[in-house]
């Protein structure tokens, strides 16, 4: 009883032991390391999947702690791609203030559209983030003179970065760059979740009806880490522009607003790596499965989802802590 | 005379053409244990919406201490002081115990924007949490999840939630609903240790509870306040036999 006493004396104690940094975590971001030595052929498709990932982080904030569900957040992206893009093209090609730029683009949109998401749950909200997203696709399609329309974004010319390492096609300096730039905007991430505002989101996430009963203003925190989920979105497309220094319309489409949400069920929502783990089995799978077969691998995809779903509700990262803690205890 | 701790005047609502709350007239002084009792339907849990602001009245006017509040939204009311339970358990499943009561306790000293320290650096915050889920003999459980409480343990966490936000006026929508009978008594005990500084309405079914613990009584029928008075006059008040009490008529 002493024992136990004891031990709760300092709860406090309990919940830095709960976010401390784990060792996994160090594993997990040296394996990212690999593909430098191991398979230098793939640093291209390793540097779309820390776009990816970063992306898929974007929306976990949103989706997987504050239980906002949006279709359309392929919007942000998209507005990073056509403003780090844009200031490509016409001159200031460096990507540092490119991709702040792009962030601010994207925190300015998702701010004012924060509005309009804090009034709004459910099927109500879906269809609103939905209609966001197409709105969105039609206005750059439309508005051909500014984004090339169709054709995509044509002169799109980064100077290397920080002076010195130019974006190649071998994709050194896009991987270290978008992988630096992921690491980062993780740590952030995780500081937040971590904090009083983190612990509101999930809040918002469990009980909308109880916040306003506790004194929690919930339209503002929803307001807040929409914006910020933005500003993460639009750095994310900021980098697939200045990585590949291209920009279609397929940034600001209705498949990648899609696929990042399949990405985050995948890989297990309101988990912090979930969007990074199912960046990389979506990624790799695609990469694999579309060689085999371009067309069908959407089918192998729809399988590993219905899959997961029922079998694994939390995602991969659920199901794996699930059996570490059964074989713990 | 100090002002009443809450008090409403001509308050009324009606869902289409059943009126729920007619001209409800209502004081409550500071520290009293006022019970709100009356036949299921009587518009209990109504007034408690009007009151908290979860539902808008049609007419009249609600007041905190002297001021109005009839136009705020909820938590402007539960940042002045007027906090309200729930009837069936409205909790966070999957936060535990202490997350649940930190982050009311965050809400209330304004910490709940901060998003670059973390939580454990609040760790006063964290310590009155605790101290609140002691104080109900939910300490040992703390940080068990929410959704994995006991039923009984869970309806004390509804009332750890609501003291964590330090309310003057705390509204208990039937605390004790679900718990068995012998359980109820400890949950009321629990009730009754509050504050001198707390004003309390609750609203309940079992009549032993209700003369026990409630220091007045009010008796709604129809959304109308048919009688408030002390627990004595309530039980000798015929009206109240009449139409509460089973329509049991003497001689």
């Amino acid at each position: 009883m002493t024992a136990v006493a004891g031990q709760i004396a300092a709860p406090h104690r309990y919940l830095e032991a709960q976010i401390r940094w784990r060792a996994i975590e160090t594993v997990f971001w040296l394996a990212t390391l690999l593909p430098f030595v191991a398979s230098p052929s793939y640093l291209v498709l390793a540097s779309q999947i820390a776009i990816t990932a970063l992306f898929a982080l974007s929306l976990d904030l949103i989706l997987g702690y504050a239980g906002i569900v949006s279709l359309g957040h392929a919007a942000f992206f998209g507005l990073g791609a056509y403003t780090a893009g844009l200031a490509a093209k016409h001159g200031w090609g460096e990507p540092l203030t490119g991709l702040a730029l792009a962030a601010a683009a994207a925190g300015l949109v998702g701010y004012a559209l924060s509005f309009i998401i804090a009034r709004f749950r459910h099927l109500a909200l879906i269809m609103t983030t939905l209609g966001m997203g197409l709105l969105l696709l039609e206005a750059a399609n439309s508005a051909s003179w500014l984004t090339g329309g169709a054709d995509g974004l044509q002169g799109v010319r980064m100077w290397p970065l920080a002076g010195t390492f130019r974006f190649d096609l071998w994709g050194y300096a896009a991987y270290t760059y978008s992988l630096i730039v992921l690491f980062l905007t993780f740590l952030l991430v995780r500081r937040l979740i971590h904090s009083p505002f983190g612990l509101a989101l999930r809040g918002i996430r469990e009980n909308a009806t109880r916040m306003p009963a506790i004194g929690a203003s919930s339209r503002a925190h929803i307001r807040k880490v929409y914006t910020i989920a933005a500003v993460i979105a639009g750095i994310a497309g900021g980098l697939l522009t200045q990585t590949t220094e291209t920009v279609s319309l397929g940034v600001l489409d209705f498949q990648r607003s899609a696929d990042v949400l399949v990405i985050l069920v995948l890989g297990g929502a309101g988990r912090l790596y979930g969007g990074l783990i199912g960046a990389i089995i979506f990624m790799v799978a695609r990469d694999q499965f579309s060689g085999i077969n371009p067309q069908y691998w959407y089918f192998w995809i729809g399988t590993l989802l219905i899959a997961v779903v029922v079998f694994l509700p939390n995602g991969i990262l659920g199901g794996l802590n699930q059996l570490m803690s059964r074989r713990g205890s | 005379m100090s002002e009443p701790a809450l008090a409403t005047r001509a308050l009324h609502k009606s869902f289409g053409s059943l009126a729920v709350a007619r001209d409800v007239e209502l004081t409550l002084p500071r520290g009293v244990r006022y019970a709100l009792i009356g036949p299921n339907g009587a518009g209990k849990t109504t007034l408690i919406n009007l009151m908290t602001g979860m539902l808008k009245p049609d007419a009249g006017r609600i007041f905190l201490g002297a001021d109005d509040i009839t136009r705020l939204e909820p938590e402007a009311r539960v940042k002045r002081g007027l906090v309200r339970t729930f009837q069936i358990n409205t909790l966070f499943p999957s936060l535990t115990a202490l997350e649940a009561v930190t982050l009311a306790v965050c809400e209330r000293r304004s910490l709940a924007g901060t998003w670059w320290r973390r939580l454990p650096a609040h760790r006063d915050a964290v310590d009155e949490a605790y101290g609140i889920l002691v104080s109900l003999a939910l300490g040992v459980h703390c940080h068990r999840l929410t959704r994995e409480l006991a039923y009984g343990q869970q309806r004390l966490l509804e009332i750890a939630l609501a003291l964590a936000t330090r309310p003057k006026v705390l509204l208990l929508d039937e605390p004790a609903a679900g718990v068995p009978r012998d359980e109820s008594a400890g949950l009321f005990a629990a009730i009754a240790g509050l504050s001198q500084d707390i004003t309390v309405l609750f609203i309940e079914h079992d009549m032993n509870v209700v003369f026990r613990f409630a220091s007045r009584i009010i008796v709604m029928v129809r959304g109308r306040i048919l009688v408030e008075g002390s627990p004595d006059e309530i039980a000798a008040d015929a009206q109240v036999r009449e139409v509460y009490l089973g329509g049991a008529r003497h001689g």
